[in-house]
């Protein structure tokens, strides 16, 4: 069993791993802890946010790769805080703390790597979404609907329902609320309505005490998917 | 023309049409490139067909439409053989006199033939011209000389003998250690061993294996695989399907960038010709060979080009990178092993089977084999379509085949391979054109596009000018890339604008690093390319734009100060009338005077004054 480890360095600790593992969660399994963003235990990782990178390599042929992504391999040497590591990593929390200034979990990143303020220009003070793509992801890959996905390029992207338009897709589950590390998705619920990327849904209240479970859509799709009656979901999981 | 079910019967087929055609058949091929098309080169072709037959020769003048014919500066181009007489600049009106003064009477029409930028000779042959005499065209050797949408004239010309030789007499094996030998390296920009990227599909595990032919060719001034697509499509495909024996897939694509729509239909058009013909297909050739080929044509997205966007596109998803690894040869299309070439490296597969591995490295340095094309643009003379060996001095391209500069001004810089490439300074001008030279310098020999740029040029201006290529095409997915390309513009905005501080020139060279090393694709770790290249070798003029508020070049307006030269200035009044912003004021037949205050910094006044009155200075 155990020949079938995959044994490697990271920060100059001699170490083995499960083969397929990614950097991120060998470097977790062995106590350290890298920043990520868009990494979810829940999601395929994307490695868009490049928070995560590590150095790989032997100098002088060293490289930067996302731990997210990059697998464990075999005599790997791998350091998740050398100095160039730390310079990108630094960087790219600047860039992230000029577009998004007043979102926490960018402040706190930044600040524990020391960085307080950037020297970048900030477009849009108000600006919170930081285009990591858990809403996108979640959607996709857990709730499997895609009522959302990322629009444009760099000029102009963001996330966005098809052409800007009601989603026809959407099911109101607000996983894409829950998800969202820094609170930008609008959402609200009132009088058995609830509001999310400019939709009302309909809530269903329940059976026997009469408060809202989730959208009616919500749990079509459920009954959908599991192949129970929709009826079956129209009491709320305290009077089960 | 029959479907051929055996090698034999192709190279019979050939044998009788190549005696079949007398080498002293007068012909004309008028250039269908690019810029010969949008010149008028078809008006030309019609007119041409008009007066072979008014002159009563239309049976015995054989009228084609070729590829590109490399002179693009000077087109309509029209290329008579057997006489290989080039005419550049024709009109339709033209045709008569050709036909009658040249191919009846063998006269030379000076008028229309090639003059020499430098000293005025006037020379009509091709084996004459500089332009084509510094030339080593292998890849781009039929364009002058096929009709690209005829399978006879690319067979008379030995294609598909590279096919049917490694079909009859080689084992897949065979065909890549000829590619590995031959030295290729891909000429899409990263220059990876063509033959170590085949194998490493051939070792991996998969169902099915995959092809791909990247035609995407995005990068502004670059117009060869363009040229390539259109004038030799069955080159192309008879290369893929070579790569497809070796490799052992059987379906291949090719991806055509949006603005080539002609590329697709004369690709499409091949493929469907070669299908008929047993060239592709089920059962190449009656053996047990299969391979087919499916063209896609792009959505005008830059990133697909990108290799693993471009599997995205396939496989009908948003065209944004992968991260790797997993790479391509192990898991690209659908899952499964894929090679992606680009579309000059396939065109080159059928030379290296036809000439041989050894041949083919004999030529250029040790680690950069055989020719590269160039489309040269930008301040040269003579712009257009040139294929060099390599290891040839840059000196040569820019001054032998492009004539030099514009108004023989001074070089400046020159800058290859697109927003992801470097600028270079004259210092390097005698380097060899080759991978390694290239990378050296801080440049990228990359995919081909050659811009020069002569004095005239701002490096701050021009790396803004990519920058915003490169913000406008990035794709958004990763930070470095997106929020990088963002800032680094707003930063050159600054600059030109007179707004720059000194310490932001040491902030474009962190964030440039940053973006090299932590971004997902190529488009992001090469976008800063422009911007440290002119940074380093170019570093005094950025400096002036930040301390002096001065651009050296004048290009950057609002660093710009137009004043009139009290001693010229007539008082017309031209430059009042012109003025967007009524800055300049004065009387009629009097001095003229621009406020600077409200000065727009247009240059109407400049463009409209016909006595050279107003002066531009910064």
């Amino acid at each position: 069993m155990n020949d079938d480890l995959i044994s490697l360095t990271i920060d100059g600790r001699a170490v083995k791993s499960a083969p397929g593992l990614s950097l991120l969660l060998c470097a977790r399994e062995h106590g350290i802890q890298l920043p990520t963003l868009c990494y979810h235990d829940d999601l395929k990782p994307e490695g868009q946010c490049r928070l995560c990178l590590v150095e790989i390599g032997t100098a002088p042929r060293t490289r930067l790769v996302n731990s997210c992504t990059y697998p464990v391999e075999p005599g790997l040497n791998v350091q998740t805080a050398s100095e160039r590591v730390l310079a990108a990593r630094r960087l790219v929390l600047e860039l992230l703390l000029a577009r998004c200034p007043k979102a926490k979990i960018i402040q706190e990143l930044a600040a524990e790597l020391g960085v307080y303020e950037s020297r970048f220009r900030t477009d849009n003070p108000d600006e919170l979404c930081i285009l990591c793509g858990l809403c996108v992801r979640t959607c996709r890959e857990v709730v499997g609907v895609s009522a959302i996905s990322m629009a444009n390029r760099t000029p102009n992207k963001q996330v966005s329902t098809p052409f800007l338009e009601d989603s026809e897709a959407c099911i109101g589950c607000g996983s894409c609320v829950f998800v969202c590390p820094t609170g930008v998705i609008d959402y609200a619920e009132k009088d058995g309505i609830r509001t999310v990327w400019g939709r009302d849904f309909e809530l269903q209240p329940c059976r026997i005490c009469g408060a809202y479970i989730a959208p009616k859509y919500q749990l079509a799709h459920w009954a959908k998917i599991t192949g129970d009656p929709v009826e079956s979901f129209f009491v709320c999981r305290d009077c089960r | 023309m029959p479907k051929f079910t055996s090698v034999a019967q192709l190279e019979e087929y050939r044998r009788e049409m190549q005696a079949r055609r007398d080498p002293q058949q007068q012909q004309v091929l008028v250039c269908g490139g690019a810029a010969c098309l949008a010149l008028g080169s078809e008006e030309v072709a019609a007119s041409f067909r008009e007066e072979l037959a008014g002159q009563g020769l239309a049976g015995r003048v054989i009228l084609k439409g070729s590829g590109c014919q490399g002179l693009c500066a000077k087109g309509p181009r029209v290329l008579l053989r057997p006489q290989e007489i080039t005419y550049q600049r024709v009109r339709p009106e033209d045709a008569g006199e050709v036909i009658g003064e040249t191919l009846v009477r063998g006269r030379v029409l000076e008028r229309l033939a090639y003059q020499d930028p430098n000293g005025g000779a006037i020379r009509a042959y091709t084996s004459k011209i500089p332009f084509y005499q510094g030339q080593f065209p292998l890849v781009t050797r039929r364009l002058s000389l096929i009709d690209p949408e005829s399978l006879d004239d690319y067979l008379a010309q030995g294609g598909y003998d590279s096919l049917s030789r490694v079909l009859s007499e080689m084992s897949p094996e065979a065909v890549m250690e000829a590619v590995e030998r031959s030295g290729l390296r891909g000429r899409g920009g990263a220059g990876f061993p063509t033959g170590r990227k085949w194998r490493a599909c051939r070792e991996s595990d998969g169902e099915a294996r995959h092809l791909i032919c990247n035609g995407s060719e995005g990068d502004p001034g670059a117009f060869l695989d363009r040229a390539l697509m259109e004038g030799d499509p069955h080159a192309i495909l008879e290369g893929m399907a070579i790569g497809a024996f070796a490799i052992g897939a059987a379906q291949g694509h090719i991806y055509v960038g949006h603005g080539y729509p002609l590329a697709v239909q004369r690709l499409k058009a091949a493929a469907a010709q070669a299908r008929e013909s047993g060239l592709l297909g089920p059962r190449i050739l009656g053996t047990d060979f299969s391979f087919e080929v499916k063209v896609h044509r792009g959505a005008g997205v830059y990133v697909c080009g990108e290799e693993t966007a471009l599997l995205e596109f396939i496989e009908g998803k948003i065209g944004e990178p992968r991260n790797r690894p997993p790479y391509p040869p192990q898991k690209g299309l659908w899952g499964q092993p894929t090679v992606i070439n680009n579309v000059e490296t396939w065109a080159n597969i059928p030379v290296i089977i036809a000439k041989g591995p050894e041949w083919y490295a004999a030529l250029g340095p040790e680690k950069s084999k055989g020719t590269k094309v160039f489309s040269l643009a930008g301040d040269v003379k003579q712009t257009g379509l040139v294929e060099v060996p390599m290891g040839i001095p840059l000196r040569r391209v820019i001054f032998e085949l492009g004539g030099g500069l514009k108004g023989d001004r001074d070089f400046k810089a020159v800058q290859t391979s697109g927003p992801g490439g470097g600028v270079l300074p004259a210092q390097f001008l005698d380097m060899s054109v080759d991978f390694e030279s290239f990378e050296a310098a801080g440049g990228n020999l990359g995919s081909g596009s050659m811009i020069v740029c002569d004095e005239h040029t701002c490096m701050v201006d021009l790396a803004k000018y990519f920058l915003t290529f490169s913000f406008e095409e990035s794709c958004g997915k990763c930070t470095p890339c997106r929020e990088g390309t963002r800032q680094m513009l707003a930063i050159l905005e600054d600059i030109t604008a007179g707004r720059g501080q000194e310490e932001q020139l040491g902030l474009l060279e962190e964030l440039g690093a940053a973006m090299m090393s932590a971004s997902i694709c190529g488009l992001g770790q090469s976008a800063p390319n422009p911007v440290l290249t002119t940074l380093k070798y170019f570093r005094p003029e950025y400096e002036t734009h930040i301390r002096d508020k001065k651009c050296p070049a004048l290009v950057c307006r609002p660093l710009l100060k137009y004043t009139v030269d009290p001693e010229t200035c007539t008082g017309c009044l031209a430059c009042v009338r012109e003025c967007p912003v009524g800055a300049v004021v004065g009387e009629y037949q009097e001095v003229q005077e621009i406020d600077q205050e409200l000065c727009a910094k247009c240059g109407m006044c400049y463009e409209v004054c016909k006595f050279e009155a107003i002066k531009v200075e910064s």
